[in-house]
């Protein structure tokens, strides 16, 4: 979109300046460009640093449980800190389930409501609507989980044992609907923790969308809709897409709100209801009080799972990014 | 110090030589900062302690409850003055601690309560025996109705409702505490899960946090878990009342903490859990927490605060306790614990003379 | 006119589809409203000119306050906001307008993947880094800790609003004569900067919230300090505290303390969108 224009700017600078349009290194011409340039380079490098300092303590302390348990750590359903047992499957499955809903009903909810407040709110009730939702990304997790399990809890368990009651030869509703706490319960706070991240980045990315464009549209004869369908959406897709990994990332990583009202079980889940642990919840909960070397070692290997899942999970975004635009947006642009 | 808390101190001085009790007085060494770190369950207790001996002493103590198990750690790694644990250091974790010997003095000892949520049934009305609890949270005993329940209970009606067993889903000395009486009164439970801040539970809803474990037992019908007295106090939970070794029932009361402390075998190390406590007035599930000093001090200053701190704890610092709901040290408990104070050394030579 | 069966149904899809995204606004709102009002009501009755100037009193006393929380999060928050923003904005800057092969990939890739890292391996990373080799406790390994939080997400949503600046006003400002530098702070940023100001408000507003980083690093301390290489209080670990006791005071001055938070949080949001707009009518 921003660089069908380049062509003729190319040419309007050629016209303007005489000189060819050179390569971004090329650009820099002057002593403050090069400057500019290498501050920027070390600050994106100290990311990359930082990240690998991050992985290879994560390995350091992971080390003792590696060599204890290997790959065998990933799909055991043991976690026995007694009979120094230790395997993760469980709450890998616990952690993808819960996240998996949570981003299920936050993407729709969200980028309805970016869309919503950025094309059929008047510009008045923009800022009534949208400094809120900026607040509740500002809540304190531990805030989310009392709420939780104080206010929603009862209200998901009197859900549940109707369902159980109603529809319960449905393997999703075969389960413990009386506790109240569970998987449901637990993604549906992740919902709600992820949603506001998700609309307030995704209200900007929009914003961004030339007026002129829908304009257009508008004036050619289509509804609002297909504009934002047609034009809006192809154009703020890339930018929405981040908001949504933004979303993820916390699903995948929140810890207190989830610990509250998950359940936080080791067996392996069959339904909605039951309780089950999510990795950083495990890892959060049991952190402060393991007691000796390989317990703290594995649940750091926890830690080193769930790293590599989340990458897993971002590679698989990119392909997905690149399998609906064709090809035509390079990877990672 | 100002004139106040110094005739305070030579007061409380003299009187002491009266009494004949071991008593502190102010540290006029040492450091004026201290920092601990480790268990919850004293927290609240320590809080108070700590601001009290603020005001008694000008000495300020950072005490912040990370966890018995980040409390071992920071002690092992020395970035703390002093730790504390609801549960003993193992041979693995002493051999870690880097200054060397590490002294468990017990501060205050507190119950557990079972509670329960089953309709029509009150606080003190539900009597357990040892066996039973222990096949209820082995899952043998599924259902409020059933027979071994009912025959412990004649009188009480029982409703036919599943037991939802709530355990901790972090790891917690009161954890450690309640599955060490497990494994002390069932061999089956010893065999199959055994006791830790954190093991294996054979069933059902893990909460965070004794407030997660009340919260979840006041609203899962036919729900059964432990907390802290203090939690069951505050939330004003029902609870039921536990046969101990001499086969009385009883409330978690402090005094049946107490009394599980004061028992004639106690090591000199003081290293003990005081679960299934052969005192007849014991209540079955309480427990001793410990502060964590290192027994070979290398500062002199913190050595002596250090030193003063425990031993104002042991003996001013225990009127705070009850009002709090923690049950003080008395007797042989106490004086034992004296001693480990005194054991504290600075190059050799013991600080507190 | 009359409308033909397809305009009928593109109204239709128009009228369906505005539908849609209101109840999905609807929701959002719903559940604003359900816990900011559970905040409010829980906690505004307890909140006094006490609650914000007293240092906390221990438990069994009622009164006090959180008066040491609150600098101490200021301090550890700003430090922290101070490494994280130049890192973030900076590496975005150079991913977005310094293509290079596979490097600005990279980046943007690690920063997706950080942003899952639980708060408690952040705290353990922090520690590691800074606790271990200083042999203590202190607010600047507080800081390190959130900034590590931060600085994927100011990174991420500063380089999608770079994105989205279009070439044109690039190339306008380059064809100019000015250089790709000041092309870059003087017009790229601010034309990007709504967005810009939203990342960090969030980034920021997260941080505010955590307190599983700080049990490892800025410790928390029952009194007073300012001091950076010392232990400090701050907010999210007292409301942890608070709310993990068994007194009913505690829980309601963990409402209390939350109510606080977002107040603060709703601060900083306008002041700095009122402070760019001052800036951009330049």
């Amino acid at each position: 979109m921003a660089r069908d224009s380049e062509a003729t700017l190319e040419s309007m600078n050629r016209a303007l300046t005489g000189v060819k349009p050179v390569s971004a290194r090329r650009q820099l011409v002057n002593v403050g460009d090069r400057v500019f340039y290498l501050v920027a380079r070390s600050l994106a490098l100290l990311v990359i640093v930082l990240a690998f300092l991050l992985v290879a303590d994560l390995f350091r302390g992971a080390s003792e449980s590696i060599r204890q348990f290997g790959l065998k750590f990933l799909i055991g359903t043991t976690w026995d800190p007694v009979a120094h047992q230790f395997s993760t499957l469980p709450t890998v499955i616990g952690t993808l389930v819960k996240g998996f809903i949570a981003l299920l009903l936050a993407v729709p909810v969200s980028i309805g409501s970016a869309i919503f407040i950025t094309f059929y709110t008047p510009r008045w009730l923009r800022p009534v609507i949208s400094y809120p939702i900026e607040l509740l990304a500002g809540i304190p997790s531990i805030i989310f989980g009392m709420w939780a399990l104080f206010a929603m809890v009862p209200v998901v368990r009197v859900v549940q044992i109707w369902l159980k009651a109603h529809f319960g030869w449905f393997f999703l509703f075969d389960g413990p609907a009386v506790y109240g706490v569970g998987v449901l319960s637990g993604s549906l706070i992740l919902f709600i923790m992820i949603t506001p991240i998700i609309t307030a980045i995704s209200k900007e990315i929009l914003l961004t969308v030339p007026r002129a464009q829908i304009e257009g549209m508008l004036a050619l004869g289509s509804t609002k809709w297909e504009a934002i369908w047609k034009v809006a959406l192809p154009y703020a897709r890339i930018g929405l897409f981040g908001a949504v990994i933004l979303g993820l990332g916390r699903a995948l990583g929140e810890t207190m709100a989830v610990t509250m009202v998950g359940g936080n079980s080791f067996a392996l889940i069959h339904s909605l209801f039951d309780p089950v642990h999510s990795m950083a919840s495990q890892i959060a909960s049991e952190f402060t009080e393991a007691t000796y070397s390989l317990y703290v070692s594995s649940l750091i290997y926890v830690g080193l799972v769930l790293f590599g899942i989340t990458i897993l999970i971002s590679l698989l975004a990119q392909f997905l990014i690149w399998r609906i635009s064709k090809g035509k947006i390079a990877l990672l642009d | 110090m100002n004139l106040k808390s110094m005739t305070a101190a030579v007061l409380l001085t003299a009187l002491s030589a009266a009494s004949g009790e071991a008593l502190a007085a102010c540290p006029t060494k040492g450091a004026k900062e201290l920092t601990g770190a480790g268990a919850t369950f004293p927290y609240p207790l320590y809080s108070k302690m700590f601001s009290e001996y603020d005001k008694a002493c000008g000495v300020k103590v950072n005490y912040q409850s990370i966890g018995s198990g980040g409390g071992i750690r920071q002690l092992q790694e020395q970035t703390v003055d002093f730790g504390a644990s609801d549960g003993v250091m193992d041979d693995k974790q002493k051999k870690e601690a880097k200054g060397g010997a590490v002294l468990h003095i017990p501060t205050v000892a507190g119950a557990e309560a079972i509670v329960f949520n089953v309709p029509g049934i009150k606080r003190s009305q539900l009597k357990l025996t040892p066996d039973v609890l222990a096949d209820i949270y082995l899952k043998k005993i599924s259902n409020w109705n059933d027979p071994k329940i009912k025959a412990l209970n004649p009188g009480v009606k029982l409703p036919d409702l599943t037991i939802a067993v709530v355990h901790r889903s972090d790891g917690s000395g009161t954890t450690f505490i309640f599955t060490n009486y497990l494994s002390k009164v069932s061999p089956e439970w010893k065999d199959k899960v055994g006791f830790a801040t954190s093991v294996n539970w054979p069933g059902d809803v893990g909460g965070k946090g004794n407030e997660g474990v009340a919260n979840s037992v006041k609203q899962i019908p036919g729900a059964i878990g432990y907390v802290e007295l203090a939690y069951a106090q505050q939330n004003k939970m029902d609870w039921a009342q536990l046969q101990n070794k001499a086969k009385k029932f009883l409330d978690p009361t402090l005094e049946g903490a107490s009394a599980a402390a004061d028992i004639a075998n106690l090591p000199d190390d003081m290293e003990i859990v005081i679960t299934h406590s052969s005192n007849p007035t014991a209540y079955p599930i309480s427990g001793f927490t410990w502060l964590l000093i290192y027994e070979n001090q290398t500062d002199t200053t913190k050595a002596d605060a250090v030193a003063e701190l425990a031993s104002w704890m042991l003996t001013d610092g225990q009127k705070y306790a009850a009002p709090l709901d923690y049950a003080a040290l008395k007797g042989t408990a106490q004086k034992k614990a004296m001693v480990l104070v005194k054991k504290i050394k600075f190059n050799g030579a013991l600080v507190l003379k | 006119m009359t409308l033909n069966s397809r305009d009928r149904y593109r109204k239709f899809v128009e009228w369906a589809n505005w539908t849609g995204m209101l109840f999905c606004t609807s929701v959002s709102v719903f559940f604003l409203v359900a816990i900011l009002g559970y905040v409010l009501v829980n906690g505004a009755s307890y909140i006094d000119w006490e609650f914000l100037t007293a240092m906390p009193v221990p438990a069994g006393e009622t009164g006090g306050g959180i008066a040491n929380a609150l600098v101490g999060s200021f301090l550890v928050v700003i430090v922290a906001s101070l490494m994280a923003l130049p890192i973030g904005i900076g590496a975005a800057i150079f991913i977005n307008e310094f293509p290079s092969q596979g490097f600005g990939r990279t980046v943007r890739f690690l920063a997706e993947v950080l942003t899952g890292v639980p708060s408690i391996v952040v705290g353990l990373f922090a520690y590691a880094l800074v606790v271990i080799p200083s042999g203590g406790f202190s607010a600047l390994s507080g800081s390190v800790a959130y900034a590590f939080i931060m600085v994927p997400i100011i990174l991420i949503t500063a380089h999608e609003a770079l994105r989205l600046v279009p070439d044109s006003l690039r190339e306008a400002s380059l064809a100019l004569g000015i250089p790709k530098w000041r092309t870059i702070m003087g017009v790229v940023l601010p034309v990007s900067s709504r967005a810009l100001i939203t990342g960090a408000v969030l980034a920021i507003s997260r941080a505010l919230g955590e307190a599983a980083p700080m049990l490892f690093t800025a410790f928390g301390n029952s009194f007073w300090n300012v001091n950076l290489t010392k232990p400090i209080a701050t907010v999210p670990l007292l409301i942890y505290t608070y709310a993990t006791g068994p007194y009913e005071d505690w829980h309601r001055k963990a409402w209390a303390a939350s109510f606080v938070l977002l107040v603060v949080v709703l601060f900083t949001s306008v002041l700095t969108r009122a402070f760019l707009r001052g800036k951009s009518n330049e």
